[in-house]
């Protein structure tokens, strides 16, 4: 039974997108990343440390021919920056899938969504595929799928805040309403968060603090792994309805 | 002459290229310097264009790559 994801017409067997900030080494990163079967990884553009050539780079451990690479604008609180920080990781790396991240302010590292959009706008007439890191706001939401988006990612909480999905009606409503993939990006603290993600129909999960932060990583990046599959069955397969009193498992005829 | 790479005031000799730049900035690892980009005075250089891009005195260079985030 095949059940893959397609991202602006690429196909990946994993649901699950894991970030690559956070980690105690690269080499911690990469296990991490392979425990948990991520396909993608987002990774961040940084000035080269000019006082120390010889550090390691994410590239040797976390490598690009064995994960697709999934350039973000985390720091960027303008449009214009995102836009300047993308074009540069294009040129870095060659690829034209990127995650644009417009953030507001620094204590909530929440959205700003009319940034976010004028960016995305930007992005896809520069000829960029965009997966959006956006607020749970279907309205908003909309926008940026009508704009060209090729993923929508809502926050489940804020981000590295392992709150879990705060607004599960908000998150509902973007999936029912969007015919691009759905990943709740941010939030996302243990197993059970990351399958309620998946429970809620959306496409799949993207995390990070929640595996790096874990006091094992490697065995947290497996649950989630797990969590994200389970997840997903349990909305295909279709729960039972919820009722408000008990209803026996054992037949009740031939009761002694 | 004096240039700023990425953010720090830095001497070169006259003619120097951004590939001859890129080098010098690799120090004695010798890695490659696939996977960075280079901006000049806000300006993205393509890699095509490094080695035949000479630097000018005053100019602001950043160059960038790939490091872990989420």
């Amino acid at each position: 039974m095949t059940d893959s994801l397609t991202i602006a017409g690429k196909t990946y067997n994993s649901r699950l997108i894991v970030g690559t900030g956070k980690y105690a080494s690269y080499q911690q990163n990469a296990d991490a990343a392979r425990a948990a079967g991520a396909e993608i990884v987002t990774v961040a553009l940084r000035r080269v440390n000019l006082s120390n050539p010889n550090e390691e780079r994410l590239t040797d451990f976390v490598k690009p021919d064995e994960f697709t690479y999934l350039p973000n604008t985390a720091g960027c609180y303008t449009a214009d920056e995102a836009v300047r920080t993308l074009r540069l990781a294009r040129e870095a790396g060659g690829w034209n899938l990127v995650k644009l991240e417009v953030l507001a302010d620094q204590k909530t590292l929440y959205p700003n969504m009319p940034e976010t959009l004028e960016a995305a706008k930007a992005l896809i007439a520069d000829g960029f595929e965009v997966m959006v890191y956006c607020s749970d706001d279907p309205v908003y939401a909309k926008m940026l799928e009508d704009a060209g988006c090729c993923a929508i990612m809502p926050l489940g909480s804020l981000i590295g805040s392992g709150l879990g999905i705060m607004n599960p009606v908000n998150i509902r409503l973007i999936v029912e309403q969007t015919r691009v993939p759905v990943i709740v990006d941010a939030g996302v603290g243990t197993a059970s968060d990351a399958a309620f993600a998946m429970e809620l129909g959306c496409d799949g999960v993207l995390m990070n603090t929640a595996i790096a932060a874990a006091k094992d990583p490697i065995r947290m990046a497996n649950a989630m792994k797990h969590a994200v599959i389970a997840g997903r069955d349990a909305y295909l397969a279709g729960r039972m309805p919820k009722k408000m009193y008990a209803d026996p498992s054992s037949p009740l005829a031939g009761l002694i | 002459m004096l240039i700023t790479v990425n953010g720090e005031s830095r001497e070169v000799e006259a003619g120097t290229t951004l590939a001859m730049l890129v080098l010098q900035l690799s120090g004695e690892s010798g890695r490659d310097p696939r996977g960075i980009a280079i901006e000049r005075n806000l300006e993205i250089v393509p890699k095509s264009e490094h080695a035949t891009t000479v630097i000018e005195a005053g100019d602001r260079i950043e160059v960038v790559q790939f490091v872990g985030g989420g």
